[in-house]
This record gives C-alpha cells, structure tokens and sequence, in this order.
C-alpha cells in the first residue's frame, strides 16, 4: 500500500476517477446528451486543449461544437476561428444560433497560426479558440496546452488522422467519424472505449 | 509659490551615454579643432583609468584602453534641455530654461496633486535616475534663490522664513553674481573689500550699495530675496514628436535595431506623459545608405503611451517589414498626439476587464497579422455565396430570417467534382443573382453526400454539364 502511495505522490501513477471528480461541474457542457455523459466532469474539460481528428472539413465537427460555441457567444464571450478549412458561412453558424458578433477568424498560415492560437489562448479573453493546425507537432501541441491552462480558455485543435498515433499532451483526444459519430482515443480522468459515441446532428 | 530647480552636471555626458549600447564603456566628450582635442567629460569607467577633462586626446587614449569618444555638441545638450523640459512639464506648467545647464519649475500648485514634497522629491529623483541623468535638487520660494542655493545644496527645501538665512550664509563666489554685470568683476571687487558672504552684503544700506554697484546688484539681491518679481520664459510644448538616432555603423537586419527603437519610444512615452497625450499613430522611417528612406506607418487601434506597449506593438509591425538596405538612422515621428483616458486595470470587473483584454489581443493580432488576417462573421443580404461570405458585399441582413441550410464552411473557390458524388439528398435550390454588376450566376445548388458519407454543397449551371463543390456541412 505505501509503495502504492509512493507512487502516486511521485505522480508515475494517477488515479483514473479521483482527478475527476475534482473537476465536476467546472467541465462546460458539450450539449450532446451521450457525450456529456461520457465525459468526466459531464462536459469539454475547461482550460484544455481538446483535439479533434478528422479526414478533414464536413466530418461533423461543426454539428459537435455549435452548441458549446453558441452559448459561448450568446453570453458575449468572443471565439475566435484559426485557419480554418474553409470560409464560415455567416448564415448557417447564425441559424446554428451562433451570435455572430462575437465571431472571428484568422485566415493565417503556418507558424502565424501557431503564433495566434497561443496569443488567444494565454490571453484568457476568448470564450473558445479553434484552431486547424496539420502542421502542430507534439511539443507545440504541449505549448498550446500550457497556454490553455494559463490562460484558462477553451480549446479545440482540430488536426488530421495522421497524428492519430503520435503522442499528443491534449487531455482529450476524439476521433470524427462519418454519421455524426466519434470515437474516444484518449480521455483524463476518465476510461477510454472503442465505443463510438452519437452526437446527433450531423447536417 | 514654491520653485524647484534641477541642476544637470553632467547633461552633455549623459545624454551622449543615452544613445549608446553600453552607458558603462569608458566613453568621454572631446572638443576642439581636430589637431587638439581634449577631454571634456568622461563617463565613471574612463575616470577609474585616468581619464580627466582637458586632457589631449592622445594622452587620455594612452591611458585609457578602448575608449570611445564622441565630439561635444551644444546643439544636442540644449536639446536634452529641451526634452527635459517636456518631462518637467508633466509636473508643473510653469516650466522655464532661463538658466542654462539647469531646470526651474514651479510646483506649489502641483504639490496637492503630487505632493507632499518629500514623495514629490522621490519620484523626480527616480524618474531622473531612469533616465540617466545625475542632478541636484533645490527647492525654493523663487527661481532665482532655487538656482544660486542647487550650487551648494542637494535636497534642500527652503521656505520663506528660512530664506533669508540660508542665503545669507552662501559665499560670494557662489551666489551667481558673475552674472550681473558682465564688465566688471564684482565678486573679486566684494570679496577685496573684506566680504565673505551674501549676508554682509544684505546687512549694509541699500542706498550705499546702489551707489557703489549699481541697480543691477540691487536688482539680483532683490531677485534673490523674492522682492524683484523674475519674469520667465516658459517651455510651451511641441504638439507633435521626432527624433531621430543616427548610427556610427550601417545596421543591416532588424534585429539591431531593437535598441535604438526602445530607447525612442520611451522618450516618446516619456514626452507623451508630459503632455498628457498619446499617439494612435506615428511612423518609423529608416534612412538607408543608398536608395530613399524606407517608412513604416504604425497604427494602433486605441491610444497608447506605456513604452512597453509601444515597443511590443512597433516590433509586432516591423516583423513584417524587409529593410531594402542598411540603415544610417531612425526616426520616429508622432504627427498628431491624441487625449488619453488611461484606464484602470484593477478596478475594472468582469465584462468590462474582458472587454478590455479582447480589445489588447485584438491589438495584437492585427498588428503582428495585419489588418485584414482577422475578420468578423457578418451575414450580408447577398445571394451570391461568393459575395456574401468571401468579398462582404451587399447590406448586413438585418431579419434573421431561417431560409434554406447552408453550409457551415464555404470552399474559397468552387472545384469541379464530377465522380464523388454519391447521391443527392435534396435540392435544387436555385441560385439566380447579380445580373446588375456582371458578375451574374444561375445555379443549381444540391446537398449531396460525397464518397466517404460526408455532406458537400454542390452545384451545376442549369443545362450544363459539370458538378462544382462549393461547401461542406461541418
């Protein structure tokens, strides 16, 4: 038992469930029944990186975040859209009941974007930062994370399925399948399942 | 009325020091004609190894390893005069260059501001101690007393009833009586008829003096006692700010030029403070060796005067510029100075602290990305996709009317996509618009499921052949 402790405090080991449970109601509601179930703390982990991996553009990412995005900006909190794969259309985020006042996006490439994301996330202003890095690697993933976490905002880094395997530092990592569909890959504090999970929507 | 005079010993040393990189370097001021020069100031680290004014050059050289010298400039000494007369200017309005080499301001009516005198002291000393400028410090009842007592005296505060006894106590040679009268000696001639100091002479009768020395002395006496009013010229400040650093070396990358930038917005800031303004918008110019100077337009989007924020903003705007060749000198050029409401941090809650930290990081971004990287989500009351969404044109929609879907991304340009269509899951919906600027289209738009099962926004010209992607529904 004491060596079982030793290793806790030394921080090798972590307790899958306890960490959560700290976290409960700070967690921001994701507005997809299942998945706030699934999620520990019942919602997106607050000041953290949450990645998104998908083969690209229209694999429901938008479906999985109008909801969390809407509210954030109808309580007048700006976000702000980094590099994006495409224009946003103002009409459909406006009938997605997104205040569109409040959105901005960055068309920036490369390192500006890097550079961006981590001005928005340190500057704890934004109510959710999303930002399509392909180009992030490992270490500048840990750098935005540590910025989510000083700057305590909401973070969605939406990258391709080829970082499915590399290592990521984000406390969760979701993967986008098509129907509306994703797929727990890693999760803090919580259990991770091949189970795909339904949010609804879709189109 | 309360008069502090500042005395600069070493004003054309230090403002020299100012401009360059390492103030501790031994470094002196030489003047005269070439063949003879000698020393006429030298900064700490030279005087350690020897250095002395009126030394030659050659021989101070000799003595000294690696020292840099400057020539001396009169021209740039009654400038810093100038410049610290704006800074005084933060502190008082009544602020006079009438002495050289010194600095008289009246601070009584500022005293309830900044006051009381003693913290009042303490800032001027840490503000001059910043800048780099050695001084001493008087305050007096008026500016002629205040400047003969800083020849003595640091620190002193003298009011009214002490006066008379203070200066009464100050040797001749120290009173400022030189000049009085420019033809003759009158200190040697005082000092030869067996007086010491300023109270012998306020002991004997006026008339007698009078005769003997004439008004001008009598005048100067009164000056001294405040029983001649002194008039002054005062500093009136320039609305607009330059400043030019010009280099010994070309500079050939930005990088080098961080220097002499900093050291420019903060006596921008500096200047601004005093005047209680500040600048939305200035320029840099870079003279290069060859070819036009090069200018860079900095716009911010509020007013600012912090010189941290300055510089962090002018460095975000000259990351995107290419210098076309090596730099001889920069200016910095503030045109306009504009109010500034300065806001205060720690009082401001929620929305509004918010609020504010958008506004800073919208600042940031824009200045780093340029103004047209970040842009806001406006619906327009435009059919066209391209026109609604790409280019801004037509009126913002005011109704938020519900209207057929949209996509939530829009491709920039339409692609040809023949063989990735699946099926068509609804549609037409026809797009018909913009006969009255040329730039017309008639389509027919479809949601369709591409390939891998995602949703893609297609369309073909009524009666064509040919499938274009235009959106994907995130």
């Amino acid at each position: 038992m004491s060596s079982l402790e030793t290793l806790l405090d030394s921080r090798q080991v972590w307790r899958a469930q306890t960490g959560a449970a700290g976290d409960r109601g700070e967690a921001i509601a994701s507005g997809h029944a299942e998945l706030d179930a699934f999620l520990p703390g019942g919602g997106w982990p607050p000041a953290a990186v949450s990645e998104l991996l998908s083969s690209g553009a229209g694999n429901g990412e938008l479906a999985l975040l109008w909801p969390v995005l809407s509210r954030m900006t109808r309580q007048g909190r700006p976000i702000v859209l980094i590099s994006p794969p495409g224009a946003p259309y103002p009409a459909a985020w406006r009938q997605a009941g997104v205040a569109l006042g409040q959105c901005h996006w960055l068309e920036v490439q490369g390192r500006e974007a890097l550079w961006a994301a981590e001005q928005c996330l340190r500057a704890g202003c934004c109510g959710a930062v999303m930002a399509w890095l392909p180009q992030a690697d490992s270490r500048l993933m840990r750098r935005l994370q540590v910025a989510a976490a000083s700057g305590n905002t909401l973070a969605f880094v939406h990258r391709p399925l080829v970082k499915v395997a590399e290592a990521s530092p984000a406390p969760l990592r979701l993967r986008l399948h098509r129907h509306a569909e994703l797929e727990v890959l890693k999760c803090r504090g919580g259990l991770v399942s091949s189970r795909r999970i339904a949010f609804g929507g879709g189109t | 009325m309360r008069w502090v005079c500042l005395l600069f010993p070493r004003l054309a040393l230090e403002g020299a020091l100012r401009r360059r990189p390492d103030p501790e370097a031994p470094f002196a001021l030489i003047d005269g004609p070439p063949p003879r020069q000698c020393i006429r100031a030298a900064n700490r680290a030279a005087r350690d190894q020897g250095v002395r004014p009126g030394q030659a050059l050659g021989f101070a050289e000799a003595l000294c390893d690696g020292l840099e010298t400057a020539p001396f400039d009169a021209e740039s000494v009654e400038r810093w005069r100038r410049r610290l007369a704006a800074w005084a200017y933060g502190f008082s309005a009544q602020v006079s260059l009438h002495y050289p080499h010194a600095l008289v301001f009246e601070i009584a009516s500022s005293l309830a501001l900044l006051g009381p005198w003693p913290r009042l002291e303490a800032r001027l000393r840490a503000e001059l101690g910043e800048l780099g400028f050695s001084h001493r410090l008087v305050i007096a009842p008026n500016p002629a007393a205040a400047r003969v007592l800083v020849n003595v005296h640091d620190g002193l505060a003298v009011d009214e009833s002490e006066l008379e006894s203070v200066l009464a106590s100050l040797r001749l040679d120290r009173a400022g009586l030189a000049s009085v009268d420019a033809d003759r000696d009158i200190v040697q001639t005082l000092t030869r008829s067996g007086f010491q100091r300023l109270g012998e002479l306020f002991a004997l009768p006026r008339s007698a003096l009078a005769r003997r020395f004439g008004g001008r002395l009598m005048r100067h006496l009164g000056e001294l006692r405040g029983e001649w009013p002194l008039a002054l010229d005062y500093h009136r400040p320039t609305p607009r700010f330059s400043r030019t650093f010009a280099f010994d070396q070309p500079v050939h990358a930005i990088a080098g030029l961080a220097f002499p930038l900093k050291r420019l917005l903060q006596e921008l800031s500096l200047f601004l403070i005093g005047q209680d303004a500040g600048v939305e918008r200035f320029r840099v110019t870079f003279e290069l060796e060859d070819g036009p100077p090069q200018t860079v337009e900095v716009g911010l989007l509020s007013v600012h005067r912090d010189a941290d924020t300055l510089l962090e903003l002018t460095r975000a705007h000259l990351e995107r510029v290419c210098l076309a060749g090596p730099v001889m000198a920069l200016t910095l050029f503030a045109p306009r100075l504009s109010d500034y409401a300065p806001t205060r941090r720690e009082l401001l809650e929620g929305p509004a602290r918010q609020a504010q930290a958008w506004a800073a990081l919208h600042q940031r971004l824009v200045a780093r990305l340029g103004e047209s990287a970040l842009r806001p989500l406006v619906e327009h009351r435009e059919y066209r996709p391209e026109k609604a969404v790409l280019s801004g044109l037509g009126p913002r929609a005011r109704d938020a009317s519900a209207g057929p879907p949209r996509p939530g991304w829009l491709v920039p340009a339409p692609q040809r996509c023949d063989g990735d269509v699946v099926q068509l899951l609804a549609g037409p919906e026809r797009i018909e618009s913009g006969w009255w600027d040329g730039d017309d289209i008639r389509r027919d738009y479809y949601l369709a499921q591409w390939v891998d099962g995602r949703h893609a926004w297609i369309w073909c010209e009524p009666g064509r052949q040919g499938w274009y992607l235009h959106g994907w529904f995130g």
